[in-house]
């Protein structure tokens, strides 16, 4: 859509003294910092960016969301208490203590944002994207919505009522977007890869590889 | 307060400009101000609600200045200074000469799993029935909070519906002000978008916050 200058590589044309990206100098200063103090290991904070890199993900999510497909039990526990049905899974742990799953269905859509910081349900979703961190997201769509969904490609029938999610306090929402049609013949695992993050979020759709969503 | 941080229904910030490529980190300084603020938590000098608190406080003209992770280390900055875990001297020197307070709190590797993994419930036993029940018709204080909230000034003063009971959850005005949990109800409240926006909102859309019990009251 556009290009983000990105200021990841060492600046090998700033000179001699080949300086560090200030926030990259910022960081180590206070690391160091805190690391001579005896107050943080630096393998503690290599392994917690693991886990949050590898542990947690949108896969995690679209099992819950394949499951619910093709398990009515399971999807009406998910209703009751959502934190339950998909700590059942194996998913937990920070920034998903309390857990909701939103069902969107013929009449409603539901989207989710945290429009004070970047609550977002990790365990499932895993870290959110950079869009849902940033302002322009945040300010917009609690006010117009589906201008924002057109944004993401995105057209919802004019009659469908959508509900955005606010996350102000500790409670992590999940969306359960809509079963595409004619997938009668897939098996759950093959169902949980037609599954996007977006989707999971509400500015997406699911649909068969080929179909535009609708 | 009305921080920097409370967005919704701004104007100004452009398109969302959704970027499918777009990675988690952008340098690796993003990660490791990612991992220490974690890994500093364990300290317990301060809650959840205080640190993102301490983000809010912010200038705006830093909060707006500032990528995500730059807002982050700002703001970690300013915790440790403030609970004297670190000095402005040893910050702008970035040598140590004070002693650390709570060494023996460090995280240790063999701790992360678990910590991430059971994260911290927020949930509490409850000291008196919930005030009011899905259904109800209800309204937003109209009182700006003098320092942390999470009643965002869109929803402010403003007559919704209760929709839920989430349960009875630590209180964020006060959890972060060092004046303890106060657990209160926490309600899930929907306010139809004409409510909230007037004319400018699109037809047959809503918005929907959670709102502890002391932000709302009867209509």
């Amino acid at each position: 859509m556009h290009d983000h200058p990105h200021h990841d590589s060492p600046h090998h044309d700033h000179g001699p003294d080949n300086r560090l990206d200030p926030m990259e100098a910022r960081t180590r200063a206070l690391e160091t910092l805190l690391v001579e103090k005896g107050l943080v290991d630096p393998a503690t904070i290599e392994a917690i960016v693991q886990s949050c890199e590898e542990r947690i993900g949108p896969r995690n999510g679209a099992r819950v969301v394949a499951k619910a497909w093709v398990d009515p039990e399971f999807a009406e526990w998910l209703k009751q208490d959502a934190t339950a049905a998909i700590n059942s899974l194996g998913f937990a742990g920070r920034q998903s203590e309390h857990l909701a799953a939103l069902f969107n269905d013929a009449e409603t859509h539901h989207i989710i944002v945290c429009t004070l910081c970047s609550c977002y349900p990790w365990a499932v979703l895993g870290l959110p994207p950079s869009w849902y961190k940033s302002p322009p997201y945040r300010s917009r769509v609690v006010i117009e919505p589906r201008k924002v969904l057109a944004e993401f490609g995105v057209e919802l029938p004019e009659e469908m009522r959508v509900r955005v999610w606010d996350s102000t306090s500790e409670m992590r929402y999940l969306v359960i977007p809509q079963r595409p049609a004619n997938t009668e013949h897939l098996d759950e695992e093959a169902l949980a890869a037609l599954v996007t993050r977006d989707s999971m979020i509400g500015t997406g759709l699911v649909s068969l590889p080929g179909e535009a969503a609708q | 307060m009305i921080g920097p941080q409370d967005l919704g229904g701004r104007a100004g910030f452009g398109p969302v400009a959704p970027d499918p490529t777009d990675p988690l980190f952008h340098a690796e300084w993003e990660r490791t101000v990612l991992g220490m603020t974690l890994a500093c938590g364990s300290l317990g000098h301060w809650t959840l609600d205080e640190s993102r608190h301490a983000r809010e406080c912010l200038s705006p003209q830093a909060y707006y200045g500032s990528t995500y992770y730059g807002i982050w280390l700002q703001a970690l900055e300013n915790l440790l200074l403030t609970h004297g875990e670190i000095t402005a001297e040893e910050l702008a020197s970035g040598t140590v000469s004070a002693p650390p307070l709570r060494p023996e709190r460090k995280m240790p590797v063999t701790a992360v799993a678990s910590v991430l993994g059971t994260g911290a419930p927020v949930d509490r036993p409850a000291s008196a029935p919930a005030r009011f029940a899905p259904g109800d018709a209800v309204r937003t204080t109209a009182t700006v909070s003098p320092g942390h909230t999470r009643l965002p000034s869109y929803a402010r003063d403003k007559p919704g519906t209760v929709v839920a009971i989430h349960g009875c959850h630590v209180l964020p005005d006060t959890n972060a002000h060092a004046q303890g949990e106060q657990p209160q109800w926490l309600y899930a409240v929907e306010f139809p978008g004409h409510v909230l926006w007037g004319d400018t909102a699109e037809p047959g859309s809503s918005v929907l916050i959670d709102a502890w019990e002391s932000y709302l009251g009867p209509i």
